[in-house]
């Protein structure tokens, strides 16, 4: 706990804050469990009560999500229909899924989702490639790690969309300034996560490796990577929520096609209804890949005692 | 290596400092002569940084963002801590909402640019109202699970020493939120910044977003780059004071969690 704790505290890698129960009976907790994290990505869903509080609440209420998603529609298609806010400007929601049907069958709605989807990958692909080798080393080596610190305790809070007027000036308004603003963004979290999580590592599972003579490649890929491998899930699940940002940003203000572009067309065209149809279709790209990231990390961290404690 | 011993600790603290300075300088002796366009001379950004920043645009363009960007935040914490914890209290409620927050808080904000335009037009309010809408998500999200999760048998301690349910709330239920909460806030005052600066650039007459693209736009490189640097600092100065408010209201945390583990 303290190990964990004290780092989370000490360097807020991500939001501190795991939960006021911190000190009851939770097994050594990595970040992941931070709700930081999640508040960044959403997906996992808010489980309320601890578990084994309450018996079988979970089960017997499946239909209380599924009400909720209904009240909601329902607010959005009265509110326009009984005057109480102007149709022009927000249309009932049976309009605007009308729209989102449309598209998705005239099939107008694939080419701005793969092009959104592009700068996303591009973005955290080589957010992915520049981070995770360098929060390794610089994880590893103490004076490096005090070289760079000031520099990236710096950088890392810097609004990267600070930084769109500079990469349209070298990139233009292409797929290359996405690709850039993108990864520019998502570096820092998983820079962050890694470098600490890096640092984190137990110490004597460390020298017991060294005492037994295993050669440093594989007590990277043996010792540290999976000791690492909570934080740096969380801050790949971190950074795809800022890249998804980004890239649509980028789409937004500078004019790269994708959705960002789209949403602006169908404003200044004044289709309503499609434009909201196009920020719906936004919101559930960012729910989707968080919920499949979600599921990745449980998959590769079955093992982890975090996990291991969820699936109880 | 040890990362311990003395002499690598001192090390370590003098590279610390050194290494930005010298990068710093490097940047500024490599640029000195610069004749590229897009990166000037790092002195000329300074020069151009004293210029505009000191105190020329202060008024006209510094305070504006800022004061959007605090009313909107302000108005997104307040009224997300007191609907999470109503919705938190209710096992139902928050499980109706669940989905529905979610779904929100999974929009990227700036998407929400264009119908905040076609709402409220281009002025100040829409941005404002469209900083509050993106800020609320995260801190309503983590203010549900905050107040739900709640240790059952402290609620329950509250409850048969029959502390009234307004003295519940304050010593038992937000103490125990407050970490969760903050989490969400600070996550929150990163958006506030993207909202505030994205929302200029697309739709404002002033503001530090509306002047670092009208810059890039003017061809005004080393004034582009000023502002840059501006929002940079901004992120950092404002990442540092949200650190220091949460040190202080959370400090009792901070000393339970130690004594605990």
């Amino acid at each position: 706990m303290t190990r964990s704790s004290r780092h989370a505290s000490s360097h807020d890698t991500s939001p501190p804050g795991d939960g006021p129960a911190a000190g009851a009976a939770a097994p050594p907790r990595p970040e992941t469990d931070d709700k930081g994290a999640d508040a960044w990505a959403p997906g996992s869903p808010v489980t309320g009560l601890p578990d084994g509080s309450g018996s079988g609440g979970r089960r017997s209420g499946w239909w209380l999500p599924l009400l909720g998603i209904a009240a909601a529609i329902l607010i959005f298609e009265v509110l326009p229909r009984i005057g109480l806010v102007d149709r022009r400007f927000l249309p009932p929601a049976s309009e605007m899924f009308g729209a989102l049907f449309r598209m998705v069958l005239d099939g107008s709605l694939w080419e701005p989702v793969l092009q959104t989807l592009q700068g996303w990958a591009l973005g955290l692909g080589t957010a992915l490639l520049i981070a995770l080798p360098l929060g390794i080393l610089i994880g590893s080596l103490f004076l490096l790690f005090m070289s760079t610190r000031t520099i990236v305790e710096f950088l890392r809070p810097v609004p990267s969309v600070a930084l769109i007027p500079l990469a349209v000036l070298v990139f233009g308004a292409g797929l290359e300034s996405k690709w850039f603003l993108a990864a520019f963004a998502a570096t820092w979290p998983i820079l962050l996560q890694t470098l600490y999580g890096v640092r984190d590592v137990d110490p004597v599972a460390l020298e017991t490796a060294r005492s037994f003579g295993i050669r440093t490649p594989e007590r990277l890929w043996r010792v540290v990577l999976p000791s690492a491998s909570p934080y740096i899930l969380t801050g790949v699940r971190i950074s795809s929520a800022v890249a998804l940002i980004l890239s649509v940003t980028a789409e937004l203000v500078l004019g790269a096609p994708g959705l960002g572009q789209q949403i602006n067309i169908a404003r200044q065209s004044g289709a309503v209804a499609d434009m909201y149809a196009l920020i719906i279709v936004t919101g559930l790209i960012g729910w989707g890949l968080n919920i499949l990231l979600s599921i990745a990390e449980r998959r590769l961290l079955h093992w982890h005692a975090s996990q291991r404690e969820r699936n109880r | 290596m040890r990362e311990n011993s003395r002499p690598i600790r001192v090390l370590g603290v003098g590279l610390e400092i050194a290494v930005p300075i010298a990068l710093l300088a490097l940047w500024a002796l490599t640029s000195a002569g610069s004749t590229s366009f897009y990166f000037p001379p790092l002195l000329d950004i300074f020069r151009a940084f004293g210029d505009t920043w000191l105190f020329e645009r202060v008024s006209t363009d510094v305070l504006p963002s800022l004061a959007r960007l605090f009313t909107g935040y302000a108005i997104a914490v307040v009224a997300a801590v007191v609907i999470g914890v109503a919705l938190g209290s209710s096992r139902t409620l928050g499980r109706m909402v669940d989905p529905v927050v979610q779904f929100l808080r999974a929009v990227p904000p700036p998407v929400l640019i264009p119908a905040g335009i076609l709402v409220l037009g281009v002025g100040s309010g829409m941005k404002v109202a469209l900083i509050a809408f993106v800020c609320f998500w995260p801190v309503l999200l983590n203010a549900i699970d905050g107040v739900a999760s709640v240790d059952p048998a402290l609620r329950e301690t509250a409850r048969s020493f029959q502390i009234p349910a307004r003295e519940r709330l304050f010593r038992v239920v937000l103490p125990s939120a407050a970490p969760q909460i903050f989490a969400g806030a600070r996550v929150s005052l990163s958006l506030a910044v993207i909202m505030m600066v994205v929302s200029e650039m697309v739709a404002s007459t002033n503001g530090i977003g509306y002047f670092v693209l009208q810059s890039q736009r003017t061809y005004a490189i080393a004034a582009m780059w000023s502002g840059i640097f501006l929002l940079a600092i901004l992120g950092y100065v404002l990442n540092a004071l949200f650190l220091l408010v949460e040190r202080r209201v959370l400090r009792w945390h901070r000393g339970a969690r130690a004594g605990a583990g």
